[in-house]
């Protein structure tokens, strides 16, 4: 079988694996196979590589160095996010390729700086075991060097040329070149694109890997069905992959059950369709985790019963606190002028021209949580809360627990002169839990929803 | 693999073209040119006639190289470097020290490796000393060998200069050009920078020290300039070692410098920018695509090479993202154009999206708040919006207000090429309506 790669210098049968391992992305390959030249020949000084997540580039660059065997250092700078781990990582992985006899020599070389670096650089790189290959640097999340030293991004885009050696950078990251480069210039690099992954392209790759008891045409119907639903909300080929492992054994159910035959689509179809908009909700947002989902479909439950992580959020507050958190809610959303109209009792007329409907931007569900004293909470919990209260220390200790659950959170310094300001950090519906638990007409006190 | 036997020479086709990708990958990644650099005659003869000067009379100087990124500074101190070296007496006696802004980032390490490269680390020893002025005067005290009464030139090197005065009191600095002044070695220091204000960073005792001299590399040839030096660039040297391929690559170089499309190419290059190095990266581009079965670099690689160059990398992202994401960026798109570029937030975006689903769309329809929020903050990690206030404030994650950092033109051209986009979508981004 000719491979449709023409790059001499580098082994036929390593082409033909590439081009089995990597799926729809032929041209990417080749474009980079054509770049880099034979083994001994010089390439660009420095290669930046963007595109989406997912779109092969880590596994792309692996593999290729790695099934032609390559001379390479494959570093990711998450894990070494301190200058020193990312050059003795180097250094390191550069010794491995030139020590062949000499077990001695194998000690861990440290490193501090970056004329250390270069130094020590120089001093491996000129050993014979390398043959003169190009010795690959790649830089995984290329956009963590933004968080590190100033001078690692240009020093690492001229090595080439700092250190007089045949060596290639590369960089890969998410974020395009113009946010990572530096403000006074620098050396710029060759910059190439990995395109995204059509539907077509997608399809063939999730197909790929359809377990050996059933046929490819049935997991690839499977896998049309999981793009319908999922492929307006996410592309992510990782997500996906995960989507279809763990949704397979429910859409197999009725095959398995003998309820119906592999090729009986319309049933298979409405067995799993409401199955994966579940999903959609509950294990593509992590709020259960893959193996309760699991656990799930296999006793046949309801979905809706599993408690997902954003129920944990739900409190249980004593009777008082409740009241406080809700007069904290309206106190954030309400503009101070309207509150006497609220919670008053007698409030005679007021003037319609102050409740002229709103521009829209002024809805204050949209803008956020709005700060206000500790009096203002105060007076309203006073009006709204039906039994008389005295203000103990038992109520004030409640707005600090509040406070310490993160449901209110107080702005601003600890100021003893002006008194303390809060907002309340809780959503619409949350709060409308609350107050239904205490049997409060929450809207009606709602501005908003005047 | 197809091997052609030319009939007079020895070198088959695929040795032929293996040779080629060698010579013109060194020229073009190394930037090892075949010939002096163009343009710059005066500038070389000034350089070299400086150095000579420090090299043979025993003259100290200090001099300032200045250009734009990709001007070609370190190819004419390379130049001169080599010319001077052709001179016997110099090559005996002249040291060379090459610093660089980014590897020496402190002035100790700087010390160290003036040490290092002066071969002195065995007369250094363990000493210690009091300050840096002390350490450099011992070194080149030390350069004074045997029985010669006078000290061997150095000649120092500094790249990235105006990182050096950003380093505390700029005390490398200082020294070098006290040294250069003060008359007892004889020292040239030679400082290549990108800064036209270079001269503002300095100190004032170091800049009153500093001998004012300014070398100006400013790309300063023309389109038609520029053409030729394309077509030289191109050409292989006369050492080829197969005449017949290396006249018709040559040929094929002159034909390609007089196609309209090429100088087409090569113009809007230029207008974008001028120096060389993006040059190179486009030739390299083209050089990539000559294999055995397509020996000679072709128009369309070049057109090709410019088309990789150009594109816009923010809308080829936007080529990838889910038509959820889409939806959210056209409903910023919309709050811009709306309320002039003020920062929004989640909420806000949201409920855009919920007016456009209920008026319109058939073809989307509505999702779960929490599936919105993800699309939202896979937008965040994209980069494109960005919260305006930093991530360390305490404010709930719906409200925190962010911008959008695309242009609606980008957006609405990212949508023209975006796969099987639904036309409720596209009439909802032109729209002027919110």
């Amino acid at each position: 079988m000719m491979t449709s790669l023409e790059h001499p210098g580098y082994p036929q049968d390593g082409l033909l694996r590439l081009e089995e391992k990597l799926l729809c992305r032929e041209s990417q390959v080749s474009l980079l196979l054509s770049l880099f030249g034979e083994p001994h020949q010089y390439s660009y000084p420095s290669i930046f590589i963007y595109g989406h997540t997912t779109t092969g580039k880590t596994y792309v660059m692996q593999t290729v160095l790695a099934e032609l065997e390559l001379p390479h250092a494959f570093v990711s700078c998450v894990e070494c996010f301190t200058s020193r781990m990312l050059f003795e990582h180097i250094l390191n992985k550069l010794q491995s390729y030139v020590t062949s006899s000499e077990i001695s020599q194998s000690l861990y070389i440290s490193c501090d700086s970056f004329s250390d670096f270069v130094r020590l650089f120089k001093q491996l790189i000129s050993h014979q075991d390398l043959k003169n290959q190009t010795f690959y640097i790649v830089l995984d999340k290329a956009e963590q060097l933004r968080e590190m030293e100033a001078n690692l991004l240009p020093g690492f885009l001229r090595l080439q040329e700092m250190t007089d050696a045949n060596v290639t950078v590369i960089f890969l990251t998410e974020i395009v070149w113009e946010k990572l480069h530096p403000n006074m210039g620098c050396f710029e690099p060759l910059i190439l694109y990995f395109p995204d992954y059509s539907k077509v392209e997608l399809q063939k790759i999730l197909s790929h890997d359809h377990p050996s008891e059933y046929s490819a045409e049935f997991y690839a119907a499977y896998i049309n069905i999981l793009l319908g639903v999922f492929y307006t909300v996410c592309r992510d080929l990782k997500e996906l992959k995960h989507l279809a492992a763990i949704n397979f054994a429910k859409f197999c159910e009725p095959v398995t059950k003998d309820e119906a035959t592999e090729s009986d689509t319309r049933k298979l179809w409405k067995n799993i369709e409401p199955h994966l908009k579940t999903a959609m909700q509950t294990v593509y947002l992590r709020e259960i985790s893959s193996s309760q989902w699991e656990k799930l479909q296999q006793e046949d439950r309801e979905a809706g019963q599993l408690k997902g992580l954003s129920a944990y959020a739900h409190v249980e507050l004593p009777y008082y606190s409740k009241f406080l958190l809700i007069a904290g809610y309206l106190a954030s959303y309400n503009p101070a002028r309207t509150d006497r109209r609220f919670f008053v009792k007698h409030h005679g007329k007021i003037k319609k021209t102050k409740f002229l409907k709103k521009h829209e931007k002024t809805n204050n569900h949209l803008l956020g949580p709005k700060p206000f004293p500790l009096d203002r909470l105060l007076a309203i919990f006073y009006s709204i809360v039906d039994s008389r209260i005295a203000p103990t220390a038992n109520i004030f200790s409640q707005i600090s627990s509040l406070v310490a659950l993160q449901l209110l959170t107080l702005v601003g310094h600890d100021d003893q002169l002006d008194g303390p300001k809060y907002k309340c950090a809780v959503s619409l519906d949350f709060i409308r839990a609350v107050a239904r638990t205490v049997s409060f007409d929450l809207i009606r006190y709602l501005y908003d929803f005047l | 693999m197809s091997k052609r036997r030319t009939k007079e020479t020895s070198l088959t086709l695929g040795e032929c073209i293996s040779q080629v990708q060698d010579i013109l990958r060194k020229r073009f990644c190394l930037q090892k040119l075949n010939g002096r650099p163009f343009g710059m005659e005066s500038q070389h003869k000034h350089l070299l006639e400086l150095l000579k000067r420090t090299a043979i009379q025993g003259e100290s100087n200090s001099i300032l190289i200045v250009g734009p990124r990709g001007a070609g500074k370190t190819m004419l101190l390379n130049d001169v470097l080599n010319a001077l070296l052709e001179v016997k007496q110099v090559r005996e006696n002249v040291l060379e020290v090459h610093l660089n802004g980014l590897l020496q980032t402190d002035d100790k390490i700087a010390l160290k490796e003036i040490t290092r490269q002066l071969q002195l680390e065995n007369v250094v020893g363990d000493k210690v000393f009091g300050s840096f002025a002390e350490n450099l005067a011992f070194l080149l005290e030390a350069l004074k060998k045997g029985n010669r009464s006078s000290s061997r030139p150095v000649i120092f090197i500094l790249d990235e200069f105006d990182l050096f005065a950003h380093h505390k009191n700029q005390t490398l600095l200082y020294n070098l050009f006290d040294i250069s002044q003060s008359a007892q070695t004889p020292v040239a220091v030679i400082g290549l920078t990108c800064r036209l204000d270079v001269l503002q960073l300095l100190e004032k005792r170091v800049k009153s020290r500093f001998s004012h001299r300014q070398i100006h590399l400013l790309n300063s040839f023309n389109f038609q300039q520029y053409l030729k030096i394309f077509e030289e660039q191109l050409t292989l040297p006369e050492d080829f070692p197969d005449r017949r391929f290396s006249q018709e690559w040559n040929q094929n170089c002159q034909s390609l410098s007089k196609d309209q499309t090429v100088k087409d190419v090569l113009k809007k290059q230029f207008n974008s920018s001028k120096d060389l190095r993006s040059l190179h990266i486009l030739l390299m581009l083209a050089l990539s695509q000559v294999t055995v079965s397509n020996p000679f670099i072709t128009s369309v690689a070049l057109l090709e090479a410019y088309r990789v160059r150009s594109m816009d990398s923010k809308a080829n992202l936007l080529h990838g993202l889910s038509v959820l994401e889409i939806c959210l960026v056209i409903a910023m798109k919309h709050l811009n154009d709306i309320y002039e570029g003020e920062p929004f937030n989640f909420e806000m975006v949201h409920n855009e999206f919920q007016k456009f689903i209920q008026r319109k769309a058939q073809a989307i329809h509505n999702f779960e708040k929490p599936v919105i929020m993800k699309a939202f903050e896979h937008l965040q990690q994209l980069e494109l919006i960005k919260p305006v206030d930093g991530p360390a404030t305490r404010i709930q994650k719906e409200y925190q207000l962010t911008k959008l950092l695309l242009d609606s033109n980008q957006i609405m051209d990212g949508l023209q090429k975006y796969p099987h986009c639904p036309t409720d979508l596209r009439q909802w981004a032109s729209s002027s309506l919110g």
